[in-house]
């Protein structure tokens, strides 16, 4: 029966905690549910306009605080420190724990003081952890995270049982809690945000150097140490005055997905930086006015969604480094191949036959190893743009066909060449390396191909007739 | 609190079974620089939990266990084709998938239709529930939850026994091991479902952050006290056994020896706090790795700190036999000890070297009548001396005899390699000079005498 | 004097030639306490080209970088024309070898060279237009001017290697270190590299080369190191550079001294 009554005494806080966390995760349009019967379109215009002073604060706060986390989030993410971020984000729990056991109440200045310093002491730990032998800088990440968070955990099950209830306001900081932002938040939110741009901003040229080349800059003279803490005292004050928005697990999202996405769109650290800064910006406003307008859709999490659809939409979509960009490059490629391949075949057959000479697509077709359907769609692309006419049994070369195939066949032949002189490759592999490459030849390189070789612009012999035979 | 076994017992059992299946493969993860992915995994199966709940409309375990497996392994492929076709760099990718699963597991659970989603709170995410299984244990039935725990134990060791000795060539070297045959890609995919397997039985038992501590924090201890991969396992096995025991006494009775007390005030009495259990654990094998890192004998921190200072004090106390050495060789048989503490430096380790030497029978102190302590050789000492002597100018020997350097560039050299040359580094050293009676300079190298060595 | 094998350490200490560009006196060093440069005693002539040579393993590149403080020493002392390094820090160039940074890394070929005048910029100020054109004027030395905007990993390995080289460039240094500049760059950006440097050997600058293609040493240096954990031999390359050395440095006669650091590196324990 005692033991039933302890039972009591557990499954009590049990019950707060599901209570608190339940609202720990309360939305924006959760509370303005209650406030106003309004149709959705008039939410969506309120949302947008800005009307509602909440909507308004949670609104800009987060906006400014992506874009302090996107450019500040580039330098970590270039710097390889990306992980860093959370391992002292999940380290900030014990000192926002401690500050509410020491004062006694929740007072937001004091709990985000205590959760820098508790922070600083994380990245502080991984640091020196990775000093120590066989401790690798992965293992010492995920150490301080796991660690410093159990521990926080610990003083929030203690403070959950000193009975004053507001131990669920200090759950909001590990799943963020956007809709309770107040006024004063968003100012110390702006304020940090402003500091982490001027500092970027002055700094640029020396956090560039220490991102590229660490050892070259301390070559130079430059304190890599000093620069160092001054970019992770700025990840630190994002991280903390983020927490309270996004909360802990999720911040280091809007310091990694942010930068990635932007490295996808450009190769200027400048330009990367600032589409970092607006991916985080458009993610915090998107993701806050979503919340804002849909019922039962916790803020943090959304934000992360929208950097995360940015990212996504970055990798396949950018023109230079995206998925997409690539395999439409690799097919063309392939097909050009294809292409190039038949013409030479062609041309090496007009070579010993004669100009004009008929082909049965049968005896073409066994030359390379091309499937069948592969076959059929290279012929038809060479009907198509005019390069050979056929019947489907037999073809030959037209005149524009063999002007290119001729063209190809050179190409072939003095990048063979080269290889064969420079390279010291046997004449007998000859063929397969000047396959791979004769097909990305641009014309500028075939002219110094041509001087190196001097040949005059005839078609140079095959190396496989003249030397030693195929 | 009141200890009762039939509650307790449960807890422990299911902390010890959770914490040694983490630490079992996360020994792989810990070598194979993957440790972070138990991290992202036992984050981002949160929407996999939350898609096989609304699918199936129930909390049954297999359906969950499903969803939150594949999500595990998605989240370990989905890492590996952002690394490689987005050329983002490992951890970040990590970064960037299992924040955004896990986020999309938040949205998920606050738009999932059905009113008691409060069951799929992402506290018990965090902190699993470790009561519940006491409570299910509670009057002699088995709990489920170690039904599972013991089915993924032996399945964790099973994967181990068996692909033992491939999970190591992978850990060790992947494209050795893919030139042996061994394919390491399908190991890595193996290793990352043992990882989401473990990661979620665990999960209803003791929460992705004792996950996460037990897949990383036994194993690095472990290998800082464990040369061998066998022995690495056994330890990691111990200190997850440790620290789940020592999690939950610390947790139950930890806060109350402090002297906190509840104050709820729906209960009358006051009694002492419990902390959460598995947060305890966590911190309990954080305390163990800490204790690792300061003393571990051959990497930790102060077993480093004696050796040096045991080093610093025999090449001290080397220097001083040299000294009185070289004076009996120029026929000074007696040495002030203040000359001697003048040259080798005023501090207490000089003093403690001194005194060690004079202890081990090295060195004889006698009072002159002047008032002043004199130093001489005893006979082993002498013997010893020898030795260190005999190493400085055999080195200067080689030196000259291999490298070009000029004779007084010999000194320097010498004199820091003394304390280190080993009577086998020795012997090489005589073979290898050819005329090994004098050195450089002219002084004879001292004849070996290994008649009354008995110490180093 | 009895004590006549013992020297006093504090009058050594500054045992340097003033009017070398590179003095080394007494240099180790260790990594995990494992000596991996024994004592090297080294001053370089000034206006020469200079060739450091030895097997895998040798220390070739911890030289330069211990010289740099890049690596600390265990002992011994660096001077660059008679001062420390932080004070010579403007009239040495270093080019680090080619696989130490990432080149993924979002920057212009221009915006790489123009790292070498932050050391002129103050903090916190931007990149000058003078910085840019003279980051400019030194990759048109290397013949790379056209590159300028081009990213740096769409650039080749030589031309990677040229991009550093002009870094170092438009430092405007008296002595350059450069560590492994002809690793896996093609024909043609060797024979540039060779010509730039000897361009700049005759400009009276001192450049030393970690190089590690025996073949080439005779035609490019005309100073060499035989390095090997010590200096096996140091001097002009037509008397130092002998079959004689070169099997003292590349042959297995130094086991002793591997082993020696491997008793070392276990703190002497036996």
């Amino acid at each position: 029966m005692l033991r039933i009554l302890h039972m009591r005494r557990v499954l009590f806080p049990a019950v707060v905690l599901f209570i608190g966390a339940g609202e720990a995760l309360g939305d924006v349009g959760g509370a303005m549910d209650g406030i106003l019967e309004i149709t959705t379109w008039g939410k969506i215009w309120r949302a947008l306009t800005l009307v509602d002073h909440t909507t308004r604060v949670v609104v800009i706060g987060t906006t400014v605080l992506g874009a302090a986390a996107g450019v500040v989030g580039t330098f970590a993410y270039l710097r390889k420190r990306a992980m860093l971020g959370d391992a002292l984000s999940h380290a900030t729990l014990p000192g926002i724990a401690l500050a509410f056991v020491i004062l006694g109440e929740k007072r937001l200045g004091w709990m985000t003081v205590g959760a820098a310093v508790t922070g600083v002491l994380g990245v502080l730990a991984v640091l020196g952890l990775r000093r120590v032998p066989r401790v690798k800088e992965d293992a010492a990440i995920g150490i301080v995270l796991s660690v410093f968070f159990g521990a926080g955990l610990v003083l929030m099950s203690l403070i959950q049982q000193m009975g004053s209830g507001e131990e669920a306001g200090l759950r909001s900081f590990i799943y963020g809690k956007a809709a309770a932002m107040l006024t004063n938040d968003a100012w110390l939110i702006g304020v940090s945000a402003g500091v982490v741009l001027v500092c970027c901003v002055l700094l640029f040229k020396e956090f560039r150097l220490i991102c590229f080349d660490q050892s070259y800059a301390s070559s130079q003279g430059w304190p890599v140490g000093l620069i160092d803490l001054l970019m992770m005292g700025l990840v630190v004050l994002t991280t903390v005055v983020g927490l309270q928005a996004v909360g802990m697990i999720l911040v280091v999202a809007l310091l990694i997905v942010p930068a990635a996405a932007a490295r996808f769109w450009t190769d200027r650290l400048g330009r990367m930086t600032v589409a970092a800064g607006v991916f985080g910006a458009l993610s915090g406003w998107l993701g806050s006015t979503i919340s804002a307008v849909l019922p039962r859709m916790p803020t943090g999490a959304v934000i992360v969604l929208c950097t995360g659809v940015l990212f996504l939409m970055s990798m396949i979509l950018s023109p230079h480094r995206g998925v997409l960009a690539g395999l439409i490059r690799r097919m063309r490629l392939a097909r050009r191949v294809a292409d190039q391949h038949l013409l030479r075949a062609l041309a090496e057959i007009e070579e010993s036959r004669g100009e004009g000479t008929r082909v049965e697509e049968s005896e073409l077709w066994k030359m390379r190893s091309w499937s069948a359907a592969g076959f059929s769609r290279v012929m038809g692309r060479g009907q198509r743009r005019g390069w050979i006419d056929g019947d489907g049994r037999q073809c030959r070369l037209t005149a524009t066909g063999r002007t290119l195939a001729k063209r190809v066949l050179t190409n072939h032949r003095l990048w063979e060449l080269y290889l064969i002189r420079y390279a010291d490759i046997a004449p007998s592999h000859v063929d397969r390396d000047a396959d791979e490459i004769e097909h990305i030849l641009s014309e500028g390189l075939v002219q110094e191909l041509r001087q190196a070789l001097a040949e005059e612009t005839t078609i140079p012999p095959s190396p496989h007739v003249a030397g030693v035979g195929i | 609190m009141v200890w009762e076994w039939s509650i307790d017992g449960w807890i422990l059992l299911a902390g010890v079974l959770s914490a040694c299946s983490c630490a079992l493969v996360g020994n792989f993860l810990v070598l194979r620089k993957l440790s972070l992915m138990g991290d992202a995994i036992s984050h981002a199966v949160l929407p996999g939990l939350v898609i096989a709940f609304i699918v199936t409309n129930s909390r049954a375990s297999l359906p969950m266990f499903v969803g939150a497996v594949i999500v595990g392994v998605l989240t370990a492929f989905l890492t590996q084709v952002i690394t490689r076709h987005g050329k983002v760099e490992h951890g970040a990718a990590m970064g960037v998938v299992f924040s955004i699963l896990f986020a999309f597991g938040l949205v998920l659970i606050r738009r999932a239709p059905g009113a008691d989603h409060v069951d799929l709170d992402p506290e018990c995410v965090l902190l699993g529930n470790m009561m519940q299984i006491g409570m299910a244990g509670f009057g002699g039935m088995f709990p489920t939850a170690i039904t599972n725990l013991l089915i993924v134990m032996a399945a964790n060791i099973l994967f181990v026994g068996l692909f033992y000795k491939e999970l190591r060539i992978c850990a060790f070297d992947p494209e050795l091991a893919t030139s042996l045959g061994i394919p390491a890609s399908v190991m890595h995919y193996a290793l990352m479902v043992m990882v989401a397997i473990t990661t979620i039985a665990s999960f209803e038992a003791v929460g992705s952050i004792l996950v996460i501590a037990m897949l990383i924090v036994p194993a690095v201890t472990a290998h800082l006290l464990a040369d061998r991969l066998g022995a690495m396992i056994f330890l990691s096995l111990i200190a997850a056994a440790v620290s789940a025991v020592m999690g939950h006494v610390l947790a139950m009775f930890g806060p109350g020896w402090l002297g906190m007390k509840t104050t709820v005030a729906s209960l009358a009495e006051t009694s002492p706090m419990t902390a959460e259990t598995s947060a305890m654990m966590a911190v309990v094998a954080g305390a163990l790795l800490l204790a690792a890192v300061l003393f571990s004998p051959e990497h930790g921190l102060l077993g480093r700190a004696y050796h040096r200072f045991a080093l610093a004090t025999r090449i001290v106390g080397q220097d001083v036999l040299g000294w009185l050495y070289r004076g009996q060789e120029a026929g000074k048989h007696v040495m002030m000890r203040t000359e001697v503490i003048r040259v080798i430096g005023r501090s207490w380790q000089s003093r403690w070297a001194l005194r060690r030497l004079q202890h081990q029978g090295l060195l004889d102190v006698e009072t002159h009548e002047s008032g002043e302590a004199g130093l001489r050789l005893t006979q082993r000492g002498r013997i010893q001396a020898e030795r260190v002597v005999g190493s400085h100018r055999l080195w200067e020997s080689y030196m000259s005899e291999h490298f070009d350097l000029a004779d007084d560039h010999l000194h320097e050299p010498a004199n820091r390699m003394e304390h280190f040359i080993t009577p086998e580094l020795q012997d090489e050293l005589r073979r290898d000079v050819p005329d090994a009676t004098r050195d450089p300079h002219g002084k004879p190298v001292p004849p070996l005498n290994d008649s009354l060595l008995d110490d180093s | 004097m009895i004590l006549n094998e013992r020297r006093d350490v504090t009058a050594v200490a500054d045992d340097h030639n003033a009017s070398s560009p590179l003095s080394i006196h007494d240099m180790t060093v260790a990594y995990h306490r494992r000596p991996v440069l024994w004592d090297i005693d080294y001053a370089a002539p000034e206006g020469s080209l200079i060739g450091i040579v030895g097997p895998n393993g040798a220390g070739k590149s911890t030289m330069i970088k211990a010289c740099l403080d890049l690596v600390p020493r265990a002992s011994g002392s660096v001077r660059f024309h008679g001062g420390t390094y932080r004070a010579q820090r403007r009239s040495v160039g270093y080019v680090p070898q080619r696989e130490s940074v990432d080149w993924d890394f979002p920057a212009s070929a221009l915006d790489v060279v123009a790292m070498g005048c932050y050391g002129r910029i103050p903090w916190c100020w931007p990149v000058r237009r003078k910085d840019r054109e003279a980051a400019r004027e030194a990759l048109d030395r290397v013949g790379m001017v056209d590159y300028a905007d081009r990213q740096i990993s769409k650039l080749s390995g030589g031309q990677q290697q040229r991009v550093f080289l002009a870094r170092a460039l438009v430092q405007d240094a008296r002595t350059y270190l450069m560590d492994e500049p002809f690793a896996g760059v093609d024909a043609a950006t060797e024979a540039a590299i060779v010509t730039l440097l000897r361009t700049l050997r005759d400009g009276g600058k001192t450049v030393l080369v970690v190089h590690h293609d025996l073949q080439t040493v005779p035609e490019y240096f005309d100073h060499v190191v035989l390095l090997n954990m010590r200096i096996v031999a140091a001097g002009a390359t037509a008397e130092v550079f002998t079959p004689e050395n070169l099997q003292k440095t590349y042959g297995g006669r130094l086991t002793l001294l591997d082993k020696a650091a491997h008793v070392m590196a276990s703190g002497g324990r036996r």
